[in-house]
């Protein structure tokens, strides 16, 4: 599905990165035009969206609003679950629900059944994006051998697969013998990659449940100290400043993370840090009520800690934004919070939730939503020759439009995803994704998916009902 | 009050509810007849996913004498052991009419989510959930802590409970041992603040939680120190978990030996506490770890007596959730609609 469109579309009154409205051609895959509106030269027979009036305008943006076009998103952290756990999701339906949240790339990480530690397991997964055609797919390689955290896998071969993965990852489990991951830094430097390290030491965590801290103690679950996640980001900046490698740490989640983390920039260390949505708005209190839907790997902290979060990505100490999603079966939730799988959804309401906690507040403009949520994740996977690219003539037309002054109520049940665990669930958020472009091509128009019967799936995907 | 899950944010006119309705219960246990018609017709489960064979025969003695019918559905034997989810179970519970639920189970929570994840519609009683709550066993120390330091029984357990109505103010309670992964720790602490009393937890830092500050309570790391100088009216020894200490973090403390001369409460400690002072234990008992058998059989021990009230608080408790009177103003076991036509039954309660 990389073929570019042959349809041409026309955005009116679009406000690129939040800025004043223009209109935008898109034609033959690239930006093909932008002016003031009503100054570009439109081809015949273009396929209208815009804010009031025309084909896509009927949910219409707020006065002062209006549409907001982005680029479009990358996440560099997605549980797709294929091969493996079909149950939870596949490429196909996890694709779906990243374009419908505004992506248009993904990186698919490492822990399925079989891993994906080998060149043939991430080109599979490489090929099923392919297929699907909802957004590139980039699978990211084990770094060790079945997240064993004892045997590098084949990076190299990895990297030189169809695939070309560059992003190396052992997520779900930390690389925590301190050679393997000095080892695993240095090897990548070979081919341009980054291990991108989930930080949690094993020992302090055995058995962890939640944060440990005030709630912890009183409703008797056993503590994920952030110390857990602190020791080994402090041991992992230290080794790649000896070893002079890349290092990207994923999902951190303290106040104490992004101030190693701004330590480690201010003394010139090659890092980068991603933070969850979900960090950026939920706390450990979620947790009273024992409802799974909150159990997550690293798991809800405190308010401190999002203020801290918050204050870190606005000042650019953490990178990027990605999602962590985790889809699981109902079954895997449904149950004692002891028992229930670690994981929440995150495709359909990341740019919600950065909206709210970033935008609304008044710390970050929509340029800053771009580059946290498209330029610098492109930027770390090395896929930013076709993602994360300005808004521009000549550029891709990976663009994503949002109806910044919408609001909309959250149900797990409704979202594309094929799993119900948003952590959202029942709660407004504000902002709508209008509009994805995939290379010119629309794959989500007037607000949903853009179902088309020449993908074979997608026939099927109806008999699903989803 | 529908369910009885935690103690934390009991409010103190329930807890005393519960107290004096035990001690209703209490005396009815002493006539050669034990039996009350009250619960007659109702159905009681004690779902146990946790070998406690001590609570779980207390909660069947309690239902079966307010004449309920009781049923044991044990985690092992039955179809939890094949893989059955609590949902699945609780659904068929509730397939069956159970009007009260007795859960023992070993993850933190279970108790919460069985009474409001919409499973069921019985009233569920916590009768052990983790490391979180086991909030009959708070009550029942607090009902004998009452009984013998503002009651004033005697030492037999004997005597008019004079203590009806009253709280535990002023009182002192040190509660000793592995608080990190008691549950009746928890439990003691909330309730006894609530009913005025000061707690003061003894133990090594190894196993006080983190987050513990938020407690209303002390903690102490020197139990010597804190019977010598803060002089408790009540001591309440806990169990050192072994089974929960087994699991890869390694040891709490250095050696049973170290624990049992800092930490174990033998005939020596107790001389040093106040002559009406009592010792307790939730059992079962480490005898020669955290307690010595001369403390644990010695005449201020009220370790058995525990016991024994443990079935009139577990009346008292289904009695109240079932006939829906705590948290009003009726609170008398004898105001309760009941099938018997023994009005003497009623009257004497």
């Amino acid at each position: 599905m990389s073929t570019p469109s042959t349809t041409t579309y026309v955005l009116r009154g679009v406000r690129p990165y939040g800025t004043d409205p223009v209109d935008v051609v898109l034609a033959d895959g690239v930006v093909a035009a932008i002016g003031a509106p009503g100054t570009v030269e439109v081809p015949e027979g273009a396929h209208e969206v815009a804010a009031e009036g025309g084909s896509g305008g009927t949910d219409g943006g707020t006065e002062g609003t209006g549409l907001v076009l982005l680029p479009g998103l990358v996440d560099l952290h997605t549980h797709l679950r294929e091969p493996g756990r079909e149950d939870a999701e596949t490429v196909f339906s996890g694709t779906r629900a990243a374009a419908a949240g505004g992506f248009t790339a993904v990186h698919a990480m490492a822990n399925t059944t079989p891993t994906q530690d080998t060149a043939g397991v991430v080109e599979q997964v490489y090929r099923l994006g392919q297929e699907a055609g909802w957004v590139d797919v980039h699978p990211v390689g084990a770094v060790t051998v079945g997240l064993d955290g004892e045997k590098l896998a084949e990076l190299g071969a990895m990297a030189d697969s169809a695939a070309r993965v560059r992003v190396f990852s052992d997520d779900g489990k930390c690389v925590h013998d301190p050679v393997l991951m000095r080892r695993a830094l240095e090897y990548v430097k070979a081919f341009d990659g980054v291990v991108a390290q989930h930080a949690q030491e094993p020992r302090l965590t055995e058995g962890a449940q939640m944060n440990e801290g005030v709630v912890s103690a009183q409703i008797g679950l056993t503590g994920w100290p952030a110390v857990a996640e602190e020791s080994i980001i402090a041991r992992d900046v230290l080794l790649a400043e000896h070893v002079g490698s890349r290092l990207h740490v994923c999902h951190l989640s303290t106040a104490g993370s992004v101030e190693i983390i701004r330590w480690a920039k201010g003394r010139g260390i090659d890092v980068t840090a991603e933070v969850t949505p979900h960090h950026l708005v939920l706390t450990d209190e979620l947790a009273r009520d024992y409802d799974p839907v909150f159990k997550v790997n690293p798991p809800l902290r405190t308010a401190a800690d999002v203020e801290a979060v918050r204050a870190g990505l606005a000042d650019g100490t953490i990178d990027i934004v990605a999602t962590d999603h985790a889809p699981h079966p109902v079954e895997d939730k449904d149950c004692e919070w002891s028992s229930a799988a670690f994981g929440m959804t995150g495709l359909e309401t990341a740019l919600s939730v950065v909206q709210q906690t970033m935008v609304d507040t008044g710390r970050m403009t929509w340029a800053d939503v771009a580059r946290v949520l498209s330029q610098n994740p492109a930027r770390i996977g090395r896929i930013d020759a076709t993602q994360g690219r300005p808004i521009a003539v000549g550029e891709p037309a990976n663009l994503t439009l949002v109806d910044a002054g919408a609001t909309r109520a959250i149900d797990g049940r409704t979202q594309v995803t094929a799993s119900d665990n948003t952590p959202f669930g029942g709660m407004e958020l504000p902002g709508r994704v209008v509009a994805t472009f995939l290379r010119g091509r629309a794959t989500v128009l007037d607000g949903a998916v853009v179902d088309t019967t020449s993908n074979p799936q997608n026939t099927a995907l109806e008999g699903a009902g989803r | 009050m529908k369910h009885l899950l935690t103690t934390q944010g009991l409010s103190k006119d329930d807890a005393i509810l519960l107290l004096d309705t035990s001690a209703q219960m209490a005396a009815t246990q002493s006539r050669e007849n034990k039996k009350l018609p009250t619960l007659r017709g109702r159905t009681v489960v004690n779902l146990f996913y946790e070998d406690s064979t001590r609570t779980r025969i207390s909660f069947e003695t309690a239902a079966k004498r307010l004449s309920a019918d009781v049923i044991n559905f044990s985690a092992k034997g039955s179809s939890v052991s094949k893989g059955e989810s609590l949902k699945d179970t609780a659904l068929t519970l509730h397939a069956m009419g159970a009007d009260a639920v007795v859960v023992r189970h070993w993850a933190s929570g279970a108790a919460h989510q069985l009474a409001h994840a919409g499973w069921l519609d019985a009233a569920v009683l916590n009768a052990g959930d983790g490391m979180h709550q086991h909030p009959t066993q708070a009550l029942l120390d607090a009902f004998t802590i009452r009984r013998h330091l503002v009651g004033r029984v005697g030492e037999d357990g004997r005597g008019t409970d004079t203590s009806v109505g009253a709280d535990l103010a002023g009182l002192r309670v040190a509660i000793v041992g592995d608080v990190l992964h008691s549950r009746v720790a928890r439990s003691n602490v909330y309730l006894l603040h609530t009913l005025g009393a000061e707690v003061t937890l003894v133990a090594p830092p190894t196993l006080v939680p983190v987050g513990v500050e938020t407690w209303p309570c002390r903690v102490s790391y020197h139990l010597d120190e804190t019977l010598e100088q803060w002089q408790p009216d009540a001591v309440m020894m806990l169990r050192v978990q072994r089974e929960r200490m087994s699991g890869g973090s390694g040891a709490f403390f250095p050696s049973p030996m170290e624990y049992s001369r800092k930490f174990g409460f033998d005939a020596r400690r107790l001389a040093v506490l106040p002559d009406h002072a009592i010792v307790m234990h939730p059992g079962p008992m480490n005898r020669g770890l955290e307690i010595s058998a001369a403390a644990a059989d010695h005449p201020r021990s009220v370790i058995v007596e525990q016991v024994a009230n443990g079935v009139a608080v577990r009346m008292a408790a289904l009695y109240l959730l079932l006939s829906g009177d705590i948290g009003s103003t009726s609170s008398s076991p004898s105001s309760s609609p009941s099938t018997s036509s023994s009005t003497d039954e009623r009257t004497a309660l």
